[in-house]
């Protein structure tokens, strides 16, 4: 029990909390508080000391624009962000009761009238945002893991193709967000004809896509090395037994190049999750990258502030984000450490 | 016998209230035809300055719902995105500059068609210079009572360009986007100073510095106080709250609001694109008759309502900047130096003056600055002015919407203008530099400066030509 706990823990990358287990366990008490300590008690020491001279350096720092918060007013910006999006919830929730009783009423008077629902228009709260970048960043990075895996894996099996669509490769990874949402912005209202009944908004695929073209060059890139640096044995052996090319795929190549697909994709989503916030602020995503946008524009004495909650947040979604595709890693690499 | 007389009395009874609920329900939907919105929720697209406000006054006040609309405003990244949203359908309607419409009309930047019902605001610019340049303008500026003579002319800024020239250092200043009300107005008060704010030369060079002694760039409105902090630009032309906040945070000094530059001038419009109005009429004109409430309330009796108009603006999905910044130039004064603050009631006018109301000859007057700095390149005949003004301008629609509204109680007949206006303002001086603009004499009016394009000339290869 106490093994699957810990397995468990190395997999998920909660590495504190196994000396925890040890000692609950009664292991080696010292030991594992000394470990504890080195691996809980440092880096929080380490972070306070981070948050001291933040909070000194920016009292001196006094620009003619205002001065840099410290993190005690960010930490107030962030809890009025939180306020601020359970008020909204309540006007929201305010405005649907009025409109049911306005239903209610009008089907009293009259029951064949016909009603009709509306949504409520009010402003998208704080973590409505963050929701929004979140599965931006996931259209995106699907979409890209769909192009990027399969193309990686004919770069591998053939040569030819590899030379052939190298140096393509080569040229489009440097491309910043930037640099393509003009031309992706263009082609998306080209393509794409928006009605009341969208399933999609043009700002969505917009940012969707430019995450895509900037992060599938890490899959990519990886899961052509993968392929192509399979154990030759095993090459060898879906020729002696003849297996047709879609069995070798599933059978030999997968398996052995699935923890570099793995690698590939989760560099590919942490320079997604940056290419996200980059491609909203000019896309008008609706998401965290048009917040940090909106406020830079609000000029207000807390704008700075609600900018820094914002930087916070970005950080540790992906932070959070990476520690889950570390997990995925993990669990794939059957153990080989790499 | 009784019941059945009772029976058939109730039968009856029935009967008649079914006939009395089936004409009451006909005329219930013949009404609801009569208004019927072809759309109900849209989304509308502002830029972050206080002129925005008729739109953030229509949501909060109701004037929308009271319409049945159901309406989302979004803040725009900057004017190209909030222009091309337009266009493009994401956004059906959106605050503009009041030039912007022009610039589609002829196909500078991109060609689109749009059309505007409803004058958002009059005034309500600003032109900011930085400390360093006003330590230097001031010695030139007549004084009375210690304070600067208004309005400052760019005279007093030719001799700093002078320093700057024999410096060999470019003397830069910024605006907003170059088919925009602060583009032109900053280059009437430089031009109105002798000095060469530059041309353009479309479609080779878009850049309009071409033969300038005032570098001209755009520089998006957030960014303006700090770059003219670190010195890459030496002033700008822009909206509130950009303007008193270079003054909250001493880094400049607003020198001339565009009132005493050009009163009572046009400055941003509700525009939406000629298909969605043509698409969408009555959903157009219930947006109209919102605004036209939501600009009468903000001017109502003496600027009464404009202290609960700019706690609305402070909120972050509007304007967002701290309420004493915006109160500052809202509430009937405007801060120029430090310490300096002036009477000014008219710094943003809504529907005073008729200010709600479309007029042809502000679109003219727009035209004739596009024509002057080589935006429109060549020489166009007196009646090409009115016939485009004729197209992005529509009165019509304005007046409709109006009509509805004194119908419904909701607004008095002496808030418009009569049935009877033909859309031009008789010809008036009201400009810094005294010259009569009459909009039924565009290519006239042009002649009478003496920087800038006039007749046949067209800028050619850098220089100006005939």
């Amino acid at each position: 029990m106490n093994n699957h706990l810990i397995k468990f823990f190395n997999i998920t990358g909660l590495t504190w909390f196994v000396p925890l287990v040890k000692i609950a366990s009664g292991e080696n008490p010292t030991q594992q508080l000394r470990q504890l300590f080195l691996i809980m008690g440092v880096p929080i020491i380490a972070f306070t000391v981070f948050l001291g001279v933040w909070s000194v350096s920016a009292s001196q720092v006094n620009t003619s624009l205002g001065a840099i918060p410290g993190p005690t007013a960010v930490w107030h910006e962030a809890k009025g962000l939180l306020s601020e999006h359970f008020a909204e919830k309540e006007k929201e929730a305010a405005f649907y009761q009025r409109q049911q009783d306005r239903h209610a009423q009008a089907l009293l008077e009259n029951p064949a009238v016909e009603i009709k629902s509306r949504p409520y228009n009010g402003q998208a709260t704080y973590l409505d945002k963050i929701f929004t970048s979140l599965y931006t960043v996931f259209a995106g990075f699907m979409i890209a893991t769909l192009i990027a895996v399969p193309l990686g894996l004919l770069c591998g099996m053939s040569s030819v193709i590899n030379t052939a669509i190298n140096p393509l490769i080569q040229i489009f990874k440097p491309v910043s967000p930037l640099a393509w949402l003009p031309i992706v912005t263009l082609v998306v209202s080209a393509v794409y004809v928006t009605t009341d009944e969208s399933w999609f908004q043009k700002s969505f695929l917009t940012s969707a896509i430019t995450v895509t073209l900037c992060s599938l060059w890490p899959t990519l890139i990886n899961t052509a090395v993968g392929v192509s640096s399979i154990d030759k044995d095993l090459v060898n052996v879906g020729k002696v037994l003849r297996l047709n090319w879609l069995t070798q795929i599933r059978k030999i190549i997968l398996p052995s190049a699935l923890p570099y697909i793995f690698t590939g994709m989760r560099l590919s989503l942490g320079v997604g999750w940056m290419v996200l916030i980059a491609a909203e602020m000019l896309a008008q995503n609706p998401g965290l990258g048009k917040f940090v946008w909106d406020e830079f524009q609000n000029g207000s004495s807390n704008s700075l502030g609600r900018i820094m909650v914002a930087v916070f947040t970005i950080g540790i979604i992906g932070f959070v984000l990476d520690r889950i595709m570390q997990s995925f890693q993990k669990v794939f690499s059957f153990g080989n450490a790499l | 016998m009784k019941q059945p007389e009772k029976r058939s009395l109730k039968k009856g009874l029935k009967t008649l209230s079914a006939v009395a609920a089936i004409i009451a329900l006909s005329f219930a939907s013949s009404a609801e035809a009569v208004e019927k919105l072809e759309k109900e929720n849209l989304k509308l697209g502002f830029i972050k300055l206080t002129d925005m406000a008729p739109l953030a006054v229509a949501y909060e006040k109701g004037y929308f719902e009271d319409e049945g609309l159901s309406v989302q405003l979004e803040a725009q990244a900057n004017w190209k995105v909030l222009l091309d949203r337009v266009i493009n359908g994401e956004l059906d309607g959106a605050h503009m500059l009041a030039t912007l419409p022009f610039g589609t009309a002829i196909g500078y930047g991109t060609k689109a068609d749009i059309i505007s019902a409803f004058s958002m605001t009059l005034n309500g610019d600003a032109i900011t210079v930085s400390n360093d340049v006003w330590a230097q303008m001031k010695p030139q500026i007549p004084m009375k009572d210690g304070k600067p003579v208004h309005p400052i002319k760019a005279d007093a800024l030719k001799p700093i360009l002078e320093k700057y020239k024999n410096a060999g250092k470019p003397f830069n200043m910024a605006m907003t986007f170059p088919v925009g009300t602060h583009n032109m107005k900053l280059r009437y008060w430089l031009a109105a100073g002798g000095i060469k704010p530059g041309f353009y030369a479309p479609p080779e060079d878009t850049s309009g510095q071409i033969d300038a002694e005032a570098i001209l760039s755009v520089t998006p409105p957030p960014q303006m106080p700090a770059t003219m902090d670190s010195g890459t630009i030496a002033g700008y032309c822009v909206g509130e709250p950009w303007n008193q906040q270079a003054v909250f945070k001493g880094v400049g000094v607003p020198v001339i609001s565009d009132y005493e530059l050009m009163k009572n001038s046009p400055e941003k419009i509700f525009g939406v694109t000629k298909d969605f109005a043509e698409k969408n009429p009555n959903t157009h004109l219930a947006v109209i008759k919102a605004l036209i409430r939501a600009s009468l309330w903000l001017d109502a009796e003496n600027n009464k309502n404009r202290n609960e108009g700019v706690e609305m603006l402070s909120q972050k999905q509007y304007v967002g900047a701290d309420y004493d910044v915006i109160a500052n130039s809202m509430n009937g004064t405007f801060e120029y130096e430090k310490g300096d603050k002036r009477p000014l009631a008219d710094f943003n006018v809504f529907s005073r003056y008729n200010g709600s109301y479309p007029y042809y000859s502000d679109a003219i007057w727009s035209l004739t600055q596009m024509r002057r700095w080589g935006q429109i390149n060549e020489q166009k005949p007196d009646a090409w002015y009115l016939e485009t003004a004729k197209k992005v301008y529509r009165p019509d629609i304005f007046m409709t919407a109006a009509h509805a509204l004194i119908k419904e109680g909701k607004a008095k007949a002496s808030d418009f203008p009569s049935d009877q206006e033909t859309g031009i303002k008789a010809p008036n001086a009201d400009y810094i530099d005294g010259v009569v603009f009459d909009a039924t004499k565009p290519n006239d009016y042009l002649t009478k400066f003496s920087i800038g394009l006039k007749g046949k000339q067209k800028v050619v290869g850098g220089k100006v030509v005939e």
